[in-house]
């Protein structure tokens, strides 16, 4: 412990100097300004930056990546709470009651909620990487397809509870997603499905696309085909405080732990992605606020709804580095382009990096709060203006996201293909809003759909057929254990809960 | 009122903002210009993917050597580079694009991916190889080739494989060693995953009882006495690297990981061998020996009808593997 500080502070000494005080500047505000606008993302930023940090010291380099990589992650929230259109996949989670927050006024303490949720985020899961990066080894090599399909089995049940309004519309949304996610070439077989023989559909739907298409551009045509009939309802109250109250912070602080905590372990999962712990850290929130009888979640937005999924996508991306240094695994797009720029330096990440170059690994992981300390400042700083952006009037506004949403998207592959998607959805995603169906269990649908499919049939194809491997190691039993006990709990109480209102109903009547 | 103006203003620059990473991601073709001021180097891949950072360690040493004035990196994702190879056919005598490619899009092509084929395009370059190796973990009774082949031999299903997605080098290096020693490549219980990284870990987990990998992904596990090498694709040991080749053991398979680049159709014969001085220039810098060394490519140059040969060999190649898959 003691050892692993002292290197700490080495690397500290190494890179707080006001030359790369400068590159951390950059890199935040660069890395926050690609995690706003949706279609650009972190990896886009680094691997465009590449380049210029061939002229730079390591040191440099490290602390403007370092920026860069947590801050996208700080900005994806930020159009995710104003306007309902999250810049990264991880900030889905974060629109359902952001948004909320934001349309009754409360947009600037949402945004400050998101900054410091990440920071706290990612200020847990580095130091998790800083003291237990031996232990990641071994947490990351021992998920196989069994584990994960069981984990996948365990996000679909506990996020169940999104689905509770209205269980037929629930259920039904949730199927559009996983039918959506079918599209394009099947891994394991290689086997075209839904796509029609479409080149463009080869490799479905890009989750970005689907994101923006059902959330931003669905919600510009729900608003512009209101806005002649009840005006009123649709007004935005921007608000101009932006402190976030003493109660306000009360109420927030356990839910950007309880999304810290869920954060941290998948992040040491290399295919776990940032999206399952953050609708899991949402699931949980509005599983305790039913249970509390919340009168903000779902209607005029609960602070801790938001709190909690914005920590747990910081933390998935702190310890998803630990992983990406202690295994050289690359975990995501980002992460591949990191791994590139680490060996400009002659850093090569895995088993033998910290014997082999350990001062760079420390100077980098110095770098990473000092990053994440900027970026906090950065965007407490930024929250009220953003804010204010909401100011503008409704048709200009809504135009804008418009735009922003086309180009977002174009930039990705640069296909007009992709457009036509995104009409498709907005279209698509404005028939769910006009019909009730609740766009949460789609989007979940989406993303573990896929995750459980291919691990089942991975597991399924290592076992040649026999179903007992994804019951065979412990992790797997635990999973489904505690799963089991869930279930009957919820069951109990949802029998309680009915006993309760017939006899309220009773004595009512 | 100033303050409206002021929020005009902010929104106005986000909005420019994205219009212009947009532009510069989408702007393909310059048009008219000559390859030696503007060059566009199209990745039929993502950020991150293998692709990408071949274009782009690229376009570093074509600037830094001050080959190409100027450089640009545009990317076109999917379906195992197809997407890119249709959309830059469709922009024919194009005297100011290059296409990146390699041994993934053989694959892809193999697959029936897209409709369209090398034929479609002008070879200019193979500029780097690297080699896929067989892997097993460290603790596994796998000792030596033999061992591997015999155990494969004789329970094809129970001995899965994981390696990159289908059509991959991984994936066609696995059918050709079954090919080779006589399973039948339908009986391959092959595990795809979409990288490199996720079927390390696979393995690392003994998930799969083989993998099948990039070397370079998989020689510091090696090294740190994780994972064991048993065998890897060359055609001739590769220096300072102490695994040796299938050849070298008795079994008659090698494949290369080549990377290179192509030229639009139609273009005139001065297009052509400009395009092949801009590369022969730049394969010949001390930047881009430092690159290769950086990333332990092997240089494989090659240019011109040779190429071409070879391309035209490797399609066949795949095409036989991959129907021998039954895919």
């Amino acid at each position: 412990m003691i050892d692993q500080l002292a290197l700490l502070m080495g690397g500290f000494a190494a890179a707080l100097t006001p030359y790369n005080l400068l590159f951390v500047l950059i890199g935040a505000v660069l890395g926050t300004a690609v995690g706003v606008l949706p279609g650009l993302g972190s990896s886009m930023a680094v691997a465009l930056l590449l380049p210029i940090t061939f002229a730079l010291d390591p040191t440099a380099a490290f602390i403007m990546f370092a920026g860069v990589y947590f801050g996208g992650l700080f900005g994806d929230s930020t159009a995710a709470i104003l306007l309902n259109t999250p810049g990264q996949s991880s900030a889905i989670a974060s629109t359902f009651e952001g948004h909320r927050m934001a349309r009754h006024g409360r947009a600037a303490v949402a945004l400050a909620t998101a900054a410091i949720g990440a920071f706290i985020g990612g200020l847990i899961s580095t130091t998790v990487v800083v003291f237990f990066s031996p232990f990641l080894v071994t947490m990351a090599t021992s998920f196989g397809p069994a584990e994960y399909f069981a984990l996948a089995v365990f996000a679909f049940l506990a996020i169940s509870s999104v689905v509770s309004e209205s269980m037929t519309r629930g259920l039904a949304a949730l199927m559009l997603g996983v039918a959506l996610a079918l599209v394009g070439i099947d891994g394991p077989s290689g086997t075209e499905r839904f796509s029609f023989g479409i080149p463009e559909l080869f490799d479905g739907f890009d989750i970005v696309v689907v994101t923006v298409g059902l959330l931003a551009l669905g919600e510009v045509l729900h608003v512009a085909s209101r806005i002649h009939r009840d005006p009123e309802s649709l007004k935005i109250d921007p608000g101009g405080v932006a402190r976030i109250s003493r109660a306000d912070f009360r109420k927030a602080l356990p839910a950007w732990l309880r999304g810290a905590a869920f954060g941290t372990p998948f992040g040491m999962i290399p295919a776990g992605g940032a999206e399952v712990p953050t609708f899991l850290a949402y699931g949980t929130e509005k599983r305790l606020a039913d249970r509390q009888d919340d009168p903000e979640f779902g209607r005029t937005g609960s602070i801790k709804g938001l709190a909690a999924p914005e920590a747990a996508a910081n933390a998935t991306a702190g310890t998803a580095l630990g992983t990406l240094l202690a295994l050289g695994l690359p975990t995501s797009a980002t992460a591949a382009i990191l791994l590139a720029a680490f060996q400009q330096y002659g850093m090569q990440p895995g088993p033998l990096l910290f014997q082999r170059s350990g001062d760079l690994v420390w100077t980098l992981l110095a770098s990473l709060f000092i990053g994440l300390i900027a970026l906090l400042a950065l965007n407490i700083f930024l929250a009220p203006i953003w804010a204010r952006l909401l100011y503008i009037p409704q048709h200009y506004l809504y135009a804008g996201i418009t735009i922003l949403a086309m180009l977002g998207v174009y930039a990705i592959s640069s296909s007009y293909f992709d457009l036509y998607v995104l009409i498709a959805l907005g279209a698509f995603g404005y028939l769910m809003r006009r019909f009730g169906m609740p766009m949460a269990p789609l989007l979940i649908g989406v993303i573990l759909g896929p995750l459980a499919e291919t691990e089942l049939r991975r597991a399924l194809a290592v076992s040649e057929g026999d179903p007992s491997i994804l019951v065979s190691s412990p992790i797997t039993i635990i999973v489904y254990i505690v799963l089991a006990g869930i279930v009957i709990l919820s069951a109990v109480q949802h029998v309680r809960h009915r006993r309760a209102d017939r006899r309220a109903a009773a004595v009512a009547g | 009122m100033r303050r409206r103006t002021l929020l005009y203003g902010g929104f106005t620059a986000v909005v420019a903002g994205t219009t212009a990473a947009a532009l510069a991601n989408g702007a393909s073709t310059a048009g008219g210009s000559e390859a030696r001021s503007t060059l566009t180097l199209i990745a039929p891949a993502a950020t991150g993917g293998g692709w990408d950072g071949f274009a782009r360690e690229s376009q570093q040493v074509l600037r830094e050597e001050s080959i190409v004035n100027n450089v640009q990196v545009v990317n076109i994702p999917g379906a195992g580079g197809t997407i890119g190879l249709s959309q830059f056919i469709r922009s024919p005598g194009n005297p100011s694009s290059l296409l990146v490619t390699g041994g993934v899009m053989v694959g892809a092509i193999a697959l029936g991916e897209g409709e369209a084929t090398f034929d479609d395009v002008v070879p200019i370059a193979r500029l780097a190889d690297d080699y896929a190796a067989i892997v097993v973990p460290a603790d596994s009774e796998l000792e030596t080739l033999d061992d591997l082949l015999e155990a494969w031999t004789d329970d094809p299903g129970g001995t899965s494989i994981s390696g990159g997605s289908l059509g991959s080098i991984d994936h066609l290096l696995s059918g050709r060693l079954a090919q080779v020693i006589g399973i039948d490549p339908e009986d391959l219980n092959y595990v795809a995953y979409s990288g490199g990284g996720e079927a390390l870990n696979s393995l690392l987990s003994h998930t799969t009882t083989i993998g099948v990998s990039g070397y370079n992904e998989v020689a510091d596990q090696v090294e740190a006495g994780t994972l064991r090498a048993i065998a890897i694709s060359a055609e001739e040991r590769l220096p300072g690297v102490d695994v040796p080749t299938f050849v070298e053991l008795g079994t008659d398979v090698a494949m290369s990981n080549w990377r290179g680049v192509v030229a639009a159709p139609g273009i005139t014969d001065e297009v052509r061998d400009q395009f092949v001085d801009i590369v022969t220039e730049m394969r010949d810098s001390d930047a881009w020996a430092e690159t290769l060394q950086r990333n332990d490519w092997t240089d494989s140059f090659l240019t011109g009808d040779e190429f071409a040969d070879y391309i035209r060999d490797e399609a066949e190649q795949a095409a036989e593997i991959v129907e021998d898959l039954g895919l």
